[in-house]
Parts: C-alpha cells; sequence; structure tokens
C-alpha cells in the first residue's frame, strides 16, 4: 500500500514524456493517454484520501533512508485532500481543454499538462522544504508552458511578466532556505518543527527572517497583498482553461502557509507563532478589498473572474491567519470551494467568450444558447460570491462563524461582507450587460457554433462540484475538522515522520550534529 | 574570507535587483542570472565556509569534514536556474519577436487591468 502515496508524482511523470515524444504528432492518442492518466490519478488520490482518512500520518521514505536524512513523502489528511481536489479538477479542466479543442492550438499542451499535474501534487505531499521548492518549479516550468500556449503577443507579453515574477520569487525562496538550514542544520519539516519546538525565542532572529521570507514567497503564489499585481494579468490573459486549472496553484501557495507556517512556526513554536498572524490577517483583508475592487471595477470578463480569484484567496488566507481548528475547518471548506468555483466561472467564461469573440462587457448581440450561459454564468457567480444557496454561502459563514475574536470580528466581518456585496455588484453587472442587455438587440446571426454537451459537460461537472459540497457540507466539515486536528498535532507529525526510535539508523545519528539531540 | 563571501553576494543581489527594475527583457535576465548566483553561493555558504576540507566522512579517522547538504543543494538550485533562464530567454524572445519590443510591462490591452487595481 504505502508506494501508492508517490504514484500521483510518478504516474504523470512517466505519462509526460511518453506524451511528449512518442505521440507528439496524434493529437487524438495524446488525448486518449491525457485524459487515462487524468482519470488514474483521481483514482489513486481517492484511495490515498480513503487511507489517510483513519487519521494515520503515513510516510513514504525514498530509498528507504529514514527521516532526516532521506527524502520524505508524507500523507496526512490535508495532502490527501489536497491531491485529491488537484486530480478532479484536472480531470475537469482537461476534458474541457479536450471537448473545446485548447489542447490543439499549441504544442505539448498534454505533457505540459501532466508534468504539471506531477508538480502540483508533489508539493502537497513532500515533507521537505527543500522539495517543496523542486515541486514548485515542476509546475512552475509546466505552467510558463501552459500559460503562452497557443501563443499570441499579449499572451506572451503576459506570460514573460509571469515567468519574471515567479522567478524572483524562486529566487527569494532559495534565500528563505539558505537561511532556514544555516539556523537550525536541516530543511524536513517534521526536523524543522521539532527544533522550532525547543527554541528559545532569544535565538530566533535568523529563524524569524526565514520564516517571514518563506511567508514572502507563499504570498507571491497565494496572490496575496502585496505581491498579488501579477495575478490578474497573468490568468486574464493565460488560455481559459489553464487559468481554470491555476486556480490551484493559488491553493498551493495557501497550502504551503498552512503547511508550514502551522507545522513549523505555528503554534508550539515559540519563538516564531506571532509572525504569521500578525502580518497575514492585514494582508487578507487588503486582498479582498483589491479583490472586490477589481471584480467591480474590470472592464473585460477574464480580469474580473480573475479579481474575484485575488478577493477569494484574501479570504482563504483571513480564516488561516486565525491558526485555530475552527478557523482552519472553514479555511478548508473555503478553499475547496473556490478551487472549484473559480475554475467554473473560467470554464462558462470560455464557452462564452469563445463565441461571443469580444471579452470587453458590453452588450453584443446574443450568442447561441444565450439562456444556458446565461444560467450557467449565474451559479458559478453566485458561488464565488458567496451567495446561497451555493457552497461559498457557507464558506463564508463558516470563515465569519470562526473568526469572532473581538481583534478579529470588526475588520474581518464587515471585510468579508462589504467585498461578497462588491464582487455580487460587480458579477451581476457583468452577467446582466452580456446576457440580458444582448437579448434587446436583433440578430439574424447564426454563425455561432452551439456549444455540444460534452463541452459543456466539464463546467457543469465543477458547478455540480460545488452542489455536492453544499449538500454534503455537514459530514465534509466534520471531516475537514478532524484535518485541522491532525494539521495542529505538532508531536503526531513529527512522531510519524522522524519514527520511532528504534527506526533511527545509529550510524546516521553521529554523522548530522543537529540530529545529535534526538532521544 | 566571510567578508569576500558576504561582499560579493551584497553586490550580486544589488546588482540583480537593479537590473531587474530596468523593465527590459534583457536587463531583466542578466538580472534574475545575477541574483541566481547570488543565491547559490548564498546557499553554499550556509553550510559554514571552510577550506580545504572534503565533503564527504572519512572512515578512518576524526578527519574534520565540510557539510555536504548545502553543496547538493546548490546543485540542484544551479541546475533549476539554468533550465529556468533558458525558458525565460525563449519566452522573452517569443514576446519580443511577437510585439516587436522587449518591455516587461503591462501591455496597452492590460491596462484596463491596472487601472481596476487602483
Amino acid at each position: 500500500m504505502s508506494h501508492w502515496i508517490i504514484a500521483p508524482v510518478i504516474l504523470p511523470a512517466l505519462l509526460a514524456p511518453v506524451i511528449g515524444f512518442v505521440m507528439r504528432h496524434d493529437i487524438s492518442l495524446a488525448r486518449i493517454a491525457s485524459l487515462t492518466g487524468a482519470a488514474l490519478v483521481v483514482a489513486i488520490a481517492t484511495g490515498l484520501a480513503i487511507a489517510a482518512s483513519g487519521g494515520e500520518t503515513l510516510v513514504y521514505r525514498l530509498g528507504d533512508w529514514p527521516a532526516p536524512f532521506g527524502i520524505v513523502l508524507v500523507l496526512d489528511r490535508l495532502s490527501a485532500l489536497m491531491v485529491l481536489l488537484t486530480s478532479v479538477l484536472a480531470l475537469i479542466v482537461l476534458a474541457h481543454a479536450v471537448a473545446t479543442g485548447w489542447d490543439a492550438r499549441g504544442q505539448h499542451f498534454h505533457a505540459l499538462f501532466q508534468f504539471q499535474i506531477m508538480g502540483i501534487a508533489g508539493a502537497f505531499l513532500t515533507g521537505d522544504v527543500f522539495n517543496l521548492f523542486v515541486f514548485f518549479e515542476i509546475l512552475l516550468i509546466a505552467s510558463y508552458g501552459l500559460m503562452i500556449h497557443g501563443g499570441g503577443r499579449a499572451r506572451l507579453s503576459a506570460g514573460l511578466q509571469y515567468v519574471v515574477i515567479n522567478l524572483a520569487g524562486s529566487t527569494l525562496f532559495l534565500f528563505a532556505l539558505g537561511v532556514l538550514y544555516a539556523a537550525t542544520g536541516t530543511l524536513n519539516i517534521a526536523d524543522l518543527a521539532r527544533i522550532m519546538s525547543t527554541m528559545e525565542p532569544g535565538d530566533a532572529a535568523l529563524v524569524r527572517v526565514a520564516a517571514m521570507l518563506l511567508m514572502i514567497v507563499f504570498a507571491v503564489k497565494a496572490a496575496l497583498f502585496p505581491v498579488q499585481f501579477w495575478l490578474p494579468g497573468a490568468y486574464a490573459n493565460a488560455p481559459a482553461p489553464v487559468a481554470a486549472l491555476f486556480a490551484i496553484m493559488t491553493k498551493v501557495g495557501a497550502y504551503a502557509i498552512i503547511r508550514v507556517h502551522t507545522v513549523v512556526f505555528g503554534p508550539g513554536a515559540e519563538a516564531t507563532a506571532d509572525i504569521a498572524p500578525t502580518w497575514l490577517f492585514p494582508a487578507a483583508i487588503v486582498t479582498i478589498a483589491i479583490g472586490a475592487f477589481g471584480v467591480l471595477g474590470a472592464r473585460r470578463l477574464l480580469p474580473m473572474v480573475a479579481f474575484s480569484v485575488v478577493g477569494s484567496m484574501g479570504a482563504l488566507l483571513l480564516a488561516v491567519s486565525a491558526f485555530t481548528p475552527a478557523a482552519l475547518t472553514a479555511a478548508f471548506y473555503y478553499l475547496v470551494h473556490s478551487t472549484f468555483a473559480a475554475a467554473a466561472l473560467f470554464l462558462v467564461a470560455d464557452l462564452v467568450l469563445t463565441r461571443r469573440g469580444d471579452e470587453r462587457l458590453f452588450a453584443l448581440p446574443p450568442t447561441v444558447q444565450n439562456g444556458l450561459f446565461a444560467s450557467l454564468f449565474f451559479a458559478a457567480a453566485i458561488g464565488m460570491a458567496g451567495m446561497p444557496p451555493l457552497s461559498g454561502f457557507l464558506g463564508k459563514l463558516l470563515v465569519l462563524d470562526a473568526l469572532r475574536e473581538p481583534g478579529q470580528i470588526g475588520w474581518a466581518w464587515s471585510a468579508i461582507l462589504i467585498g461578497s456585496l462588491l464582487t455580487i455588484l460587480g458579477f451581476a453587472r457583468a452577467g446582466s450587460t452580456l446576457f440580458w442587455k444582448s437579448t434587446a438587440i436583433e440578430t439574424e446571426d447564426t454563425r455561432d457554433q452551439a456549444a455540444t454537451p460534452l463541452q459543456l459537460a466539464p463546467a457543469m461537472a465543477a458547478l455540480a462540484m460545488l452542489a455536492g459540497l453544499t449538500i454534503f457540507a455537514g459530514p465534509l466539515a466534520a471531516q475537514f475538522e478532524q484535518t485541522a486536528d491532525q494539521l495542529l498535532d505538532r508531536g503526531g507529525y513529527i512522531g510519524a515522520v522522524l519514527g520511532a526510535p528504534d527506526a533511527e539508523p545509529p550510524a546516521a545519528v553521529a554523522i548530522e550534529p543537529a540530529a545529535s539531540e534526538e532521544e | 574570507m566571510e567578508l569576500v563571501i558576504a561582499t560579493s553576494i551584497g553586490a550580486l543581489t544589488a546588482g540583480g535587483v537593479y537590473l531587474i527594475l530596468r523593465l527590459r527583457a534583457f536587463p531583466v535576465i542578466l538580472g534574475l542570472a545575477l541574483l541566481s548566483y547570488a543565491v547559490n553561493v548564498f546557499l553554499f555558504a550556509s553550510g559554514r565556509l571552510a577550506v580545504n576540507l572534503p565533503p564527504v566522512l572519512n572512515k578512518y579517522g576524526d578527519a574534520a569534514y565540510s557539510d555536504p547538504l548545502p553543496q547538493a543543494l546548490v546543485l540542484t538550485a544551479i541546475v533549476i536556474s539554468f533550465g529556468m533562464t533558458a525558458v525565460l530567454v525563449m519566452v522573452a524572445l517569443g514576446a519580443f519577436v511577437e510585439s516587436g519590443d522587449d518591455k516587461i510591462n503591462v501591455t496597452e490591452d492590460d491596462s484596463e487591468t491596472t487601472e481596476a487595481q487602483q
């Protein structure tokens, strides 16, 4: 069983070169292979989620070298949840790309897509911050290719910006890791957590620098203020299915903040526990405001959706910043919800825009299936804005309910509530312009291709996920509560990864000065 | 030696940041290359600076050794930054060929995005 933990990384990694080299001239073969691979990853991720739901932290040691000397993958409830989320989203997005023909507009879409799945799954599974960096680079280098897929002037310029900002972020990541290694002598997350729990606040100056640098790096990925500025340009100019897949990329940053700033630097590490709440809370509030005003002010559809992603990241990280079990439960629920909501919005927007031809928000003659697209957009928009009956409402309710501290309630509640109101206004304006005012224009033009059921299915599947999240909110919230409890249990994580004392090889303990403090 | 390493990391970083802020593709690429050199030396130094110490253990005695892990990290970082620079050059070249100028800045199409953000 234990070997399955690495399967979500290995399978796409093996599949991608085969697709890239063997099937590059045969798009239908590549499509079959890619879809099969994505479906298999969903099956594996489901199995892993079931395995992790028992509450045990499963550890996979590469080459059977014990941590902290070897590289480990760690599967707990949170990583299993994230891998499952990634695989389901990837399958939906891939189906959309195949059905709408996006994958044939440039070279190597499927190979890059598989590498992207590999990088994301690896980033969620790794138990080592340097490998977190490596998997970040894998998912980024695949995302560079996907971002400029199909080409075009605006897309390439936006892609160049995206590459540059992420390369600068990677450099900062390495600086943070260098500082962290110099200060602690290890980069294994569990070993770092062990060292941090006994570190005196007086000795922690370097570690605090590293914690802050890591937070900035993850904030770049999660599009948190003040480093959110790259996201609207990149997402709005990326191919729509790729932008839908990128909905999980911001969550990689959020996951890294959740993982590193709870297990390593979070509650229980006296020296650094104050950093994340102090900075995350105001940054998240400003992020919500930027997202809301962006949605309200956007004059084109895709930037508007991108700004709503920024706003949802703000709400998510606002919940994370409390670092309580209730707030983390709310954060996980909202994380799953906002991923599917953003993906649904991008996919619906793609269906509309390929027929409309102009993404600026003004009335044009209605496209075919105007009513169908309008209702899909309506459902996705109320999901994203947080209106009942979809899961966005429940997610925001959970977040609000978790932020009841006197110091938080004023800022957090007004930010989320006013932000939601502005988002609703923005989406209502866009929807009425796109679908409603357009019906006033008479047209005889029926050149548009009607969307086939196959093209509609992925967007509907993403919306069905939102509906499922709403219907099964109770059991899921109970699951996420256990996930939060497991995440906050530092001792359990450290014990599971570093193992029982008898598993330690005596020779290795003698080598590493940092390890000699172990029992 | 610490002074030399520290000043060279500082100079490389300062030069890299300055070049990145130029907002044109070629200086930005050079700036990112300088930054990656700086971070490579920095990572190397995170394992403590030592002269004439092998990064391997000698099982026949208590010979001193230097920390091998940062050297492995640096190797990984060098490979990754090399690959990334290659990708960046290709993307920058593509953007230059498509748009005819090498500004890394919001284009006119994006101006609405920026306004909305203000």
